[in-house]
């Protein structure tokens, strides 16, 4: 492009002084290539985090977006949808000024995804970007698709040279599920690798960029406290609950294929474990974080067939109540078969086998209509070594239990025993609190709003490797295989209930899981 | 929109009283509702005439979410003998089922010219231990804020309405040897100072940030200190020696000194701006680039020039924070520390000496 030519690469520039002290640091100009663009996801999260980052004057100083989806309309019809989408689904009222201002460089390119000639309009609708901004500017194409499209999008972007630019960067994100197996992440994997480079691709788990999952690092190695209690010496056991009071609503068929463990274990809850078992890296760039997380999922070792049913244990919701009211079953919801074997709840017991944590169980469970929503980390220390103190006439002396709450609530309890006040020394557990919404007067940004920066800024700190995705898939996977070869019917439980009775075979002898 | 859960007023009192009232309302408030739970993020002190209380009340409740956790209010009226005092509670919008609703407390305490030389110890007992404290006199005072610095870490001030820009710059660098100081007039121009550096960020106009030959900067015209303080962050970023401008035809004019050419510096009133802050700014550079920023609906219109290449105009979209946006950002980077604004006050104080 003439615009560009002869122009100097990042590399090759001293740093921006100006920069320094800056909350809000620079971020590239961007044209942005949404395809799904008329799908759920980009209604409700990517157009309302790009309105607000345009709203907190976040963008970059050249930003173009581009929606792509197989409905025939113009530009215009295009940008009222969004806008419509914005005004429905902000965290804030969009102020018209602001919203005229970022419509003005929204486009629409009609068509499905297996048409060369889609892509040859977004190349020249892209250089005609390029051409009005008197620059290059960086390109991040979205699959927001059904996961089927993921290939056959990165193979046309390759087709038509959209996936390399001399003169500024590509990236590609891509969002989960990615693959619903082993051999399917990876045949993924070697598609797109095929196509971009490994740094050019951003697979997104939104549960990353949510602040209370970053805070989890910040907890372990900002505070001298933890670290050193932090290994199989003290800790008894770790436990991870991402739980929900609500059932599928109207997600029957994305769901009734994907089941409990796909939705939530295999990615988000991994990362978790992740987060709370891997070594402190030497900084915080994204390949030292993401080189300390791949060691954690190396360090688990995948069950064979014959030990899932000792170490996972599955459900589904049968009727009940939830919030006071008669709730139906998981087969008798919208959409879903009256045969299916889908788990609507999954538990796992994990090992870690490595110097810090060799002996110490994970265990790991979500559900749909649970008790209550919650999303937990509960690090239970061993009990200590001798009771010097009466137990008679008290709930007794516990182990200490440090809970880090990620939804709702973030905060951070430890449980410790205290002196009932009175003549006699018997002691009973009770809490010191900490919560993350009494301390900061900010407002934490949507998980999507942090995620589509970084991508910008071309941080990829807080998105999955390939070698992570297949690590976590190289757990999960003879789970899945084995669910999907036993017949069910499945363990039930009650909705509104703890989950299936079953879960409790999981736990060592005097472990417990907690009250959700 | 905050609600008051409780009051307590007494006429007549002491902190201890106060004190051991706020105690009680949080005490009373938790067991009434236990979803409230005490915001603990901020002291802060204002020290206020008493007939502006209601002014100062209004725009402290514009701050929304950046709402100190603890307002201290000393609302001062000369001949008073009694100490009054009132406290209140309140929480933001109520809490979603099974969150947590942000208890916030206010006190505001009515004092008179005899309980002055006690100051402290009046309200040293009212703010919460540990917390970083803001302290903050909107009506001038400065003997007040002298007395009260050893309670804070940081001081709010706004250079823009003192009404010398010279002796504003002078008492915000005094200010600056005793505790962080949190200056509006610095923040009016965070915006600006963000899409410059975002303008010169991309590898082919980097260089062009040893070349700047000229800045103008358009201000409203009492914010000569936010226009100077631009400046100044400029010539201390880009290592520029200032040198002090002189006013000419409505304007002030002058040179700072960058490595390889002179600089141009104009600070220019734009009578239009009926809010304080910068109208625009442009920068050219000895390579014969030019940008130019001012404020537009819906964002900061952009025009910008290169040699053989047209010129080019857009907007780039940002809401504008209002002063109630600006005062709740001073709140908020109390609890911050940005280390660029003191090189810039030096440059600043040498620009408009």
């Amino acid at each position: 492009m003439a615009v560009a030519a002869g122009r100097p690469t990042e590399r090759q520039q001293p740093e921006n002084p100006l920069t320094a002290g800056l909350e809000r640091q620079p971020v590239p100009p961007t044209s942005m290539v949404i395809f799904g663009a008329t799908g759920d996801l980009a209604r409700r999260k990517l157009l309302p985090a790009i309105y607000n980052l345009a709203h907190d004057g976040a963008l970059p100083e050249r930003f173009y977006l581009v929606g792509v989806a197989r409905k025939e309309k113009d530009h215009e019809d295009y940008r009222r949808e969004c806008e419509e989408a914005i005004d429905r689904f902000s965290r804030r009222k969009p102020d018209p000024d602001v919203l005229k201002a970022l419509l003005e460089n929204v486009r629409y390119v009609p068509g499905t995804f297996d048409e060369a000639s889609v892509y040859e309009t977004l190349g020249g609708q892209l250089g005609a970007f390029e051409k009005e901004a008197g620059e290059p500017l960086n390109r991040a194409f979205y699959l927001s698709t059904a996961p089927e499209f993921f290939p056959v999008i990165v193979d046309k972007l390759g087709e038509s040279k959209l996936a390399h630019d001399e003169h500024a960067e590509v990236r590609l994100i891509v969002e989960k599920p990615f693959g619903t197996s082993l051999e399917e992440a990876r045949e993924l994997n070697r598609k797109i690798l095929s196509v971009f480079e490994e740094t050019q691709v951003y697979r997104i788990d939104h549960y990353l960029g949510k602040e209370t999952v970053q805070n989890l690092l910040a907890l372990r190695f900002a505070n001298g406290m933890f670290e050193p209690l932090w290994n199989r010496n003290y800790i008894d056991y770790v436990q991870i609950t991402a739980a929900e009071d609500i059932g599928i609503g109207t997600r029957a068929e994305y769901y009734d294929k994907a089941g409990a463990l796909r939705d939530l274990i295999q990615n988000h809850m991994m990362q978790l474990l992740c987060q709370v078992a891997m070594e402190p890296p030497v900084n915080f760039n994204a390949e030292e974080v993401r080189n300390e997380k791949v060691k954690v999922l190396e360090a688990i070792p995948a069950p064979t067939a014959d030990e899932v049913g000792e170490m996972a244990v599955r459900g589904q919701y049968g009727p009940g109540h939830s919030g006071g009211d008669d709730v139906v079953g998981y087969l008798e919801e919208e959409g879903v078969p009256n045969d299916s074997n889908t788990e609507t709840y999954a538990a796992l017991r994990l090992e870690v086998d490595n110097w810090r944590w060799a002996g110490v169980p994970f265990y790991l469970r979500t559900g749909k209509r649970l008790a209550r929503k919650v999303t937990e980390i509960a690090v239970t220390l061993k009990p200590v070594p001798h009771l010097a103190f009466s137990q008679e006439g008290s709930l007794g002396v516990q182990p200490n239990q440090l809970v880090l709450t990620v939804q709702p609530n973030e905060g951070v309890s430890l449980r410790i025993g205290a002196k009932i006040p009175g003549t006699r020394m018997i002691i009973r557990p009770v809490n010191m609190e900490f919560l993350y919404g009494t301390s900061f007067l900010s407002q934490s940004p949507e998980a999507y709003e942090r995620l589509l920066t970084d991508v910008m800024r071309g941080d990829p700190t807080l998105f999955t490797r390939n070698d992570e995705v297949e690590g976590q898939w190289r757990i999960c996977d003879p789970i899945v295989k084995k669910w999907e070869a036993t017949p069910g019917p499945l363990p039930k439980y009650e909705a509104g209930s703890q989950g299936p009775a079953e879960a409790e075979a999981l736990l060592r002898s005097g472990d417990s899981w907690r009250a959700i | 929109m905050a609600r008051t859960d409780s009051l307590w007023s007494e006429q007549g009192t002491t902190p201890d009283a106060i004190e051991a009232a706020l105690r009680q309302l949080l005490i009373e408030a938790h067991a009434e509702r236990e979803e409230v739970v005490p915001a603990r993020v901020l002291n802060m002190i204002v020290f206020v005439d008493l007939d502006w209380t209601g002014e100062i009340a209004n725009r402290l409740r514009g701050v929304g979410r950046y709402h100190a956790s603890r307002l201290v209010v000393l609302a001062y009226e000369p001949k008073r003998e009694r100490l009054d005092a009132r406290v209140s509670v309140s929480t933001d919008d109520p809490a979603a089922p099974g969150e947590v609703a942000l208890l916030r407390e206010t006190v505001v305490v009515e004092l008179g010219d005899k309980h002055l030389d006690d100051l402290a110890t009046i309200t040293d007992p009212l703010v919460v231990t540990d917390l970083p404290t803001l302290l903050w006199s909107p009506h001038g005072h400065p003997e007040i804020i002298d007395e009260l610095l050893p309670l804070a870490q940081a001081v709010l001030v706004d250079s823009v309405e003192e009404p010398d820009y010279e002796e504003a710059l002078e008492r915000a660098a005094a200010l600056s040897e005793r505790a962080y100081v949190v200056d509006l007039a610095w923040l009016r121009s965070t915006p600006w100072r963000e899409r410059v550096a975002a303008m010169f960020d991309p590898p082919w106009l980097r260089p062009e940030l040893r070349l700047f030959s000229s800045v103008t900067v358009r201000h409203h015209p009492a914010s000569t200190v936010a226009a100077g303080l631009l400046v100044g962050w400029l010539a201390s970023r880009l290592d520029w020696k200032p040198a002090r401008l002189i006013p000419a035809g409505g304007e002030l004019s002058g040179k700072a000194h960058a490595s390889r050419q002179d600089v141009a510096v104009r600070l220019q009133t734009a009578p239009e701006l009926h809010v304080p802050g910068l109208q625009g700014l442009t920068i050219e550079t000895a390579a014969g680039h030019r940008l130019r920023l001012d404020r537009g609906p819906g964002g900061l219109r952009a025009r910008f020039s290169a040699p053989r290449e047209g010129d080019r105009e857009w907007t780039i979209p940002g809401a504008s924070r209002g002063e109630t946006g600006v005062l709740g950002e001073g709140i908020r980077q109390a609890l911050l520390r940005d280390p660029t604004y003191l090189p810039a006050l030096e440059d600043a104080r040498t620009l408009l000496a």
